[in-house]
C-alpha cells in the first residue's frame, strides 16, 4: 500500500500534493496568533472545502461524482462573488457559462431520462429503490444516475473518500507531533 | 429480493440486467469493512446498499472531524517547516 506513495501520478499523491498546497495557502491567509473560535470555524470550513476540492480535482472530470462536485463548488463560489457585488464576477460567469449550460442541460436531460428509466427499474429492483434513493443523496450527482451508474460511481467515490481520510489523518498526526 | 427474470426491453429502452446489478453490488460489498470482515456471503443487496449509505456518512463525518482537527492544529504550528517533514514521511 505504501508503495503507492512512490508513484507521483497515483490518486493519493495527486490529492496529497494539492491538499498540502491548499493548507499552506489557508495558513498564510491569517496570522498564526489569531485563533478565535470564529476564525477556527472559518478555517475548518476552508479546509473541508479544500479537501473535497482537492480530491475532485485529482479525479478531474473522469467521473460523474467528481464533475458534480466541481460544478457545485464553482457555482457556489460564483454565487458568493455575485452577492458580494464584485464586478469581476461577470467576467468569470461569461467564460464559464458554456460549461454550466452544457452541464445543466445534461443534468436536465439525464433527469428526464431517469424518470422514464426509473419506473422500469423500480419494478425490477423494488427492494433496492429505497436504499438507492438514500444513496443518491449521498453521492454527488447521484440524482441523475441510473442504478447501474450509481453503484459504479459509489464504489469509486468510496475509494476516493477512504484515500482522502487516510491522507488527512496522516497529515493531522504529523502536525500534532510538531 | 433478487429476481432472476430477465425481461425483454420495452419501447427500445435498454434494460439493466439483474446480473449486472448483482455484480456491482458484490463489488461494493468488498469495499465495506463491516460486511467484508464478517465474511458472510449471504448478504442481501438492500443490506449492502444500506451499509454503503452508513459507511459514506461515517466517512463524511471523519472528513469533518479531521478538518476541524487540522484547523486547530494549523493555528498552532508553522506550516512551512512541517510541509517538508510531511512530504518526506509520505514519500518514504
Amino acid at each position: 500500500m505504501d508503495s503507492q506513495h512512490l508513484n507521483p501520478s497515483s490518486l493519493k499523491s495527486r490529492f496529497t500534493a494539492r491538499f498540502l498546497r491548499a493548507l499552506i495557502k489557508i495558513n498564510a491567509q491569517k496570522p498564526i496568533s489569531s485563533s478565535s473560535p470564529r476564525e477556527i470555524f472559518q478555517r475548518y470550513r476552508r479546509i473541508k472545502v479544500a479537501a473535497d476540492k482537492s480530491m475532485a480535482y485529482s479525479v478531474r472530470s473522469r467521473r460523474t461524482w467528481s464533475r458534480a462536485t466541481l460544478w457545485k463548488l464553482r457555482s457556489r463560489s460564483r454565487r458568493r462573488l455575485a452577492s458580494s457585488g464584485r464586478r469581476s464576477s461577470i467576467k468569470t460567469r461569461t467564460t464559464t457559462t458554456t460549461t454550466t449550460t452544457t452541464t445543466s442541460t445534461n443534468h436536465r436531460a439525464a433527469i428526464v431520462e431517469k424518470t422514464s428509466h426509473e419506473k422500469e427499474n423500480k419494478e425490477d429492483h423494488v427492494g433496492l429503490a429505497v436504499q438507492a434513493e438514500e444513496l443518491r443523496e449521498l453521492v454527488p450527482g447521484g440524482e441523475s444516475m441510473d442504478l447501474c451508474n450509481l453503484l459504479d460511481e459509489t464504489a469509486h467515490y468510496i475509494k476516493c473518500l477512504t484515500t482522502q481520510v487516510q491522507v488527512m489523518k496522516k497529515i493531522a498526526n504529523l502536525y500534532s507531533l510538531e | 429480493m433478487s429476481s432472476r427474470r430477465s425481461r425483454q426491453s420495452t419501447a427500445g429502452v435498454s434494460r439493466i440486467s439483474d446480473d449486472q446489478i448483482i455484480e456491482l453490488v458484490s463489488k461494493l460489498q468488498q469495499l465495506l469493512p463491516e460486511i467484508r470482515d464478517r465474511r458472510s456471503d449471504k448478504v442481501s443487496a438492500s443490506k449492502v446498499l444500506q451499509e454503503t449509505c452508513n459507511y459514506i456518512r461515517s466517512l463524511h463525518r471523519e472528513v469533518d472531524d479531521l478538518s476541524e482537527r487540522l484547523s486547530q492544529l494549523l493555528a498552532t504550528i508553522d506550516a512551512d517547516s512541517a510541509e517538508a517533514a510531511i512530504i518526506r514521511s509520505l514519500i518514504m
